[in-house]
């Protein structure tokens, strides 16, 4: 370990990217698919 | 197998299997992240930062899993012309680049207080960031070829071509010296204690279960926007034929 770094920050930083990152790609492949799903039948219904 | 390549039987298989897997692999990798947080002791060498093990290894394993997953639906598509393949390569690129960014970044944040660098241009570093570059140019030429209507074997081509770097990053730090360790985890072997192996493997099978979840929901809207497509095209052929 060098510098007497605080070693929390970086696992927290680790964390609450890694965290975010999932969450987001979830989150977003997630809102897609129902999206397009939605407009695919809304044709169909059309 | 073939028999999945059946889209409609696919799209039935996919519309409960994508919610099971994406919250099953959500509640594993909170449950492995909480114990490998607030559970496992520090490591004798490298303190609490051991904990960053938890998000980056995994990260790595889903990095490199993703392109071998666009590798082996490219051979199927090429092999056997399923376009339920070429989807499956396209549906694994955006998960594989994000998790390949968080692994990259994961690890900058570990090496500064382990190595005391933020970044080293040594093999194992320099070949994920590679991959990282891969990553976006088969995004990028997946979405050029559906846009201007090009052959989807280009993208196939690609992702074959691309997988020379998965066994580089794995061999990268037998033959290269490097300051990244070497593997701990073998063909049935781990230098791994098992207070860190054991929430290591429950986060590997969390992510795992949650990137799948996330390529069967990639699919599925890849799918949609096809058949809204050839919806919107038929319709239109219909009303100028009226």
């Amino acid at each position: 370990m060098h510098e007497g770094l605080d070693q929390w920050s970086f696992v927290v930083a680790a964390y609450a990217l890694g965290i975010a990152g999932t969450l987001l790609l979830t989150g977003w492949s997630w809102i897609s698919m129902r999206r397009a799903e939605r407009r695919r039948d809304a044709v169909t219904r059309r | 197998m073939h028999g999945f390549a059946n889209p409609r039987r696919f799209l039935s298989l996919a519309s409960w299997l994508t919610p099971a897997l994406l919250v099953s692999g959500l509640l594993l990798t909170a449950g492995a992240l909480a114990w490998g947080l607030l559970a496992v002791p520090p490591d004798r060498l490298m303190g609490e930062t051991v904990r960053i093990l938890f998000i980056h290894v995994p990260s790595a394993w889903l990095g490199m899993g993703g392109w071998t997953a666009i590798a082996v639906s490219s051979i199927a598509f090429l092999v056997w012309k399923h376009p339920l393949a070429a989807i499956a390569a396209r549906a694994a690129a955006v998960p594989g680049m994000a998790f390949t960014a968080i692994c990259l970044l994961t690890g900058s944040i570990w090496g500064r207080p382990a190595w005391g660098a933020w970044w080293v241009w040594d093999g194992r570093l320099t070949s994920m960031l590679v991959l990282l570059f891969l990553y976006a140019g088969y995004v990028a030429l997946a979405q050029a070829v559906e846009r201007d209507g090009g052959s989807p074997r280009i993208p196939a081509i690609f992702g074959l071509v691309g997988a020379v770097n998965i066994p580089i990053i794995n061999r990268s730090v037998v033959w290269w010296n490097s300051l990244h360790q070497p593997p701990s985890i073998t063909m049935g072997k781990s230098a791994i204690d098992a207070e860190f192996l054991i929430p290591l493997l429950v986060a590997m099978l969390g992510f795992s279960l949650l990137f799948g979840g996330v390529v069967l929901a990639r699919m599925r809207a890849l799918i949609a926007e096809m058949q809204h497509e050839a919806r919107l095209r038929r319709k239109a052929w219909e009303a100028s034929d009226a």
